[in-house]
């Protein structure tokens, strides 16, 4: 109760937002401290993609905050691009820029937005590339990647802005169960090395061994918050997650 | 026998070297004009796609103009029409006139190409820069229009080949470049090959530059993403 | 001098230069689709001599200025043909003849977008490749065919202005006509052009018409035909 804010690097208060006359976030608030990694879950179509656009502002909530450190994200008007540069984010389908080879991916928004050299540019975007086991295909393009090749770039692509946390939205979603896994493998990597992640996903093997706490979003708000040890323990409570987990479970026989 | 010969001579001595001096026209005006066609094309299919209020639709107006009125007309306006208006009459020479004119037609239709391919990128790429922290200038201008641009290149090859065949009209207000220079060739000795030798000036200039553009849009092809 | 007067004078002239202009693209539309569609099934359907000499039929007009290909056919072939005709015959016969070249291409893309099914299916039925092509792949090739019109439409008339230079007297001839006459230069060249952009909108409306009149529900061919 006695918590001092500054414990956490990112606060989430009560973001509401809209569409037509759709409710799609219905007051969410959580907060994250350094290193934490925070695993959402929830059926189709609840707004957890919807909240992770919230918090680096490509989708504009209607009301509520999102603080960094102690600096409103939220109303920064043209300082949005500073705070972009600090949340990282990965995309289910990537969005790799499909003109540039796997290197130029990396160290174009160094150059044009962080103002780098090129050669020092150069250098940061292989040792990152290099991280995510990529360093074999900086010159390749998109188009010749596999989707678990691809996503890898656009993990190095996040982290070479040296973000203080990184959002991923479904990561794999999109790919086979082959490349699933050398893509979770390197997200646990970077969780074990202290990056402070946000992840949508549905792979539950993950989310027991990796996460801090698992968020279970249903209609618009978090319906229940814990620890893997309390949702996959045999302590009471969880039903919803449980349930949910069952039913994804016969899906993805994980 | 007698009449190829003759011919031969005819074209050696007097159709070749009055030809020679308008293709030289032709040639500049095509190679003056296209550059500048490219650059406001792009802008005016930036203006179009992302514009706000005026200039979105200043651009709409002028392209709507440009493609409806016919080019002859444009370039009437602009080498007989301007200098007649009081106070704001401007007196081009005939050259210029024509530059003007073929700048307004070509980026008119330049950034038909543009826009088209602008509004064909996927919108995950500006996600991206974005969430990269990229001003929605920098995203345009780092993510947006190279992708776009490549993408436009056989359009704008098909308008730059368009342009060399459209030059032709400057004959229409004075300027004798190649095509004028044949009418004036074939007005003096009424030798019914000149047209022929003329129009086999224009098809291998179309024709090549056909096959430097076939080699450029290779050569700017994005690897993986060839045409289905 | 009065403008409002001047123009009052001069407008039927004007407007009878509108139906001449009108006549010119009608003509050559209709020449174009006439000579492109079997040109196109040539292209597509033909042994190789025939693929040969449409393919450089196609070169060939594409390859030319409209304003060269006008004097090669006014001063040159026609006269040595022994054919005395009247300009207008003329230039809608060369805007019909170089339609073709561009016709036949938006009518071998439709014919090709066919899927191949769609032959198979009326052969096994015991049909002739000619009825199978008459009676099959025709139909809907003319209405895949049909957006590419709107293409093509508003080039042959912007075109068909060019046809001032062997003295057509359509629109843009009428109001040069007017112009040395009253001495009264910008507003009718605006006025001129405003007429322009009036046809080419009101010849898209009837492309638009015409491509609903044909529609067939559900089937959209890679055109936009068939949204109901
Ligand atoms: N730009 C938008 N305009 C209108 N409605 C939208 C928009 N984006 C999302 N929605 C709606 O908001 C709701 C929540 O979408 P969101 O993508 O956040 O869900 P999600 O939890 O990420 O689902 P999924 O697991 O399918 O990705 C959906 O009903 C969706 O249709
Ligand atoms: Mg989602």
């Amino acid at each position: 109760m006695s918590e001092n804010k500054t414990d956490y690097i990112l606060r989430v208060e009560d973001i509401h937002k809209t569409y037509g006359d759709a409710e799609v976030l219905k007051g969410v608030s959580f907060n994250v401290r350094k290193g934490d990694t925070i695993v959402f879950i929830g059926p189709s179509g609840t707004g957890k993609s919807t909240l992770l656009r919230c918090i680096n502002q490509l989708t504009v909530p209607d009301s509520g905050r999102v603080w960094l450190h102690d600096e409103e994200v939220t109303n920064s008007g043209k300082k949005i691009n500073r705070f972009r540069q600090k949340i990282g984010m990965v995309f289910q389908n990537f969005y790799l820029f499909d003109h540039l080879t796997a290197i130029k991916n990396v160290e174009i928004a160094l150059i044009k937005v962080k103002g780098m050299s090129p050669e020092a540019a150069r250098e940061k975007a292989l040792y990152e590339l290099r991280q995510v086991g990529m360093e074999d295909f900086a010159d390749h393009y998109p188009a010749e990647l596999s989707g678990g090749q691809a996503q890898r770039v656009s993990i190095a692509r996040a982290l070479a802005m040296e973000p203080d946390v990184i959002l991923f939205d479904e990561p794999t979603s999109a790919l086979d169960p082959e490349l699933t896994r050398e893509v979770l493998e390197v997200m646990r990597k970077l969780a074990l090395e202290g990056m402070t992640m946000l992840v949508v996903t549905h792979e539950m093997g993950f989310a027991r061994s990796v996460a801090t706490e698992i968020v279970f979003m249903e209609s618009g708000v978090i319906q229940e918050i814990g620890t893997p040890a309390e949702v996959f323990g045999d302590g009471g409570g969880f039903e919803r997650i449980r349930s949910f987990m069952g039913k994804i479970g016969d899906l993805s026989g994980d | 026998m007698d009449e190829t010969a003759q011919f031969i001579d005819f074209c050696i001595n007097i159709l070749f070297p009055a030809l020679a001096d308008g293709l030289m026209i032709t040639v500049l005006l095509v190679l003056i004009t296209a550059p500048f066609g490219i650059a406001f094309g792009v802008l005016l299919a930036v203006g179009r796609v992302y514009g706000k209020s005026y200039g979105n639709w200043i651009c709409r107006l002028f392209v709507g103009f440009v493609k409806g009125c016919p080019l002859m007309l444009l370039l009437f306006i602009l080498y007989f029409g301007l200098p007649t208006v009081p106070y704001v009459g401007v007196t081009f020479d005939a050259f210029t006139a024509s530059i003007i004119g073929f700048i307004c037609c070509n980026s008119a239709y330049n950034s038909e190409y543009v826009r088209g391919a602008i509004i064909s990128v996927k919108e995950g790429q500006l996600i991206a820069a974005s969430a990269l922290g990229m001003t929605k200038r920098q995203a345009i201008m780092y993510i947006v229009l190279p992708q776009a641009l490549r993408r436009a290149i056989p359009g704008l090859s098909n308008e730059f080949i368009y342009l060399i065949k459209y030059s032709s009209l400057a004959y229409m207000i004075t300027l004798v470049e190649l095509t004028g220079a044949g009418k004036i060739v074939f007005t003096k000795y009424f030798e019914p090959g000149v047209f022929f030798v003329v129009g086999i000036v224009y098809l291998a200039l179309v024709t090549v530059t056909t096959v430097g553009a076939n080699a450029l849009e290779k050569k700017y092809a994005v690897p993986g993403t060839q045409k289905r | 001098m009065d403008l409002f007067s001047v123009v009052a004078e001069w407008f039927p002239y004007l407007v009878e230069g509108i139906l001449v202009t009108v006549g010119l693209v009608a003509s050559a539309l209709i020449i174009g689709a006439c000579l492109g569609l079997p040109m196109a099934i040539g292209q597509v359907y033909g042994s190789r001599p025939l693929k040969y000499v449409i393919g450089l039929y196609v070169w060939f007009f594409r390859g030319l200025p409209v304003l060269v290909l006008l004097f090669m056919f006014y001063f040159t072939i026609f006269p040595l043909l022994n054919l005395d005709l009247d300009a207008f015959f003329v230039g809608a016969t060369v805007l019909g003849l170089r339609g073709a070249a561009y016709q036949s291409q938006i009518f071998r893309g439709a014919i090709q977008s066919i899927s191949e099914g769609q032959m198979t299916a009326a052969r096994s039925l015991g049909m002739s490749r000619a009825a199978a092509i008459r009676t099959i792949i025709i139909p809907q090739a003319v209405r895949i065919a049909l957006p590419g019109w709107s293409n093509e439409y508003p080039n042959i008339l912007t075109d068909s202005a060019i046809c001032y230079a062997i003295g057509v007297a359509e629109l843009l001839t009428r109001t040069s006509q007017i112009v040395t006459q009253t001495y009264i230069t910008m507003p009718i060249y605006i006025l001129c052009a405003l007429m322009f952009i009036m046809l080419n909108f009101a010849g898209m409306r009837v492309i638009a018409y015409l491509e609903k009149r044909v529609a067939i529900p559900g089937f959209s061919g890679g055109g936009q035909a068939g949204i109901v």
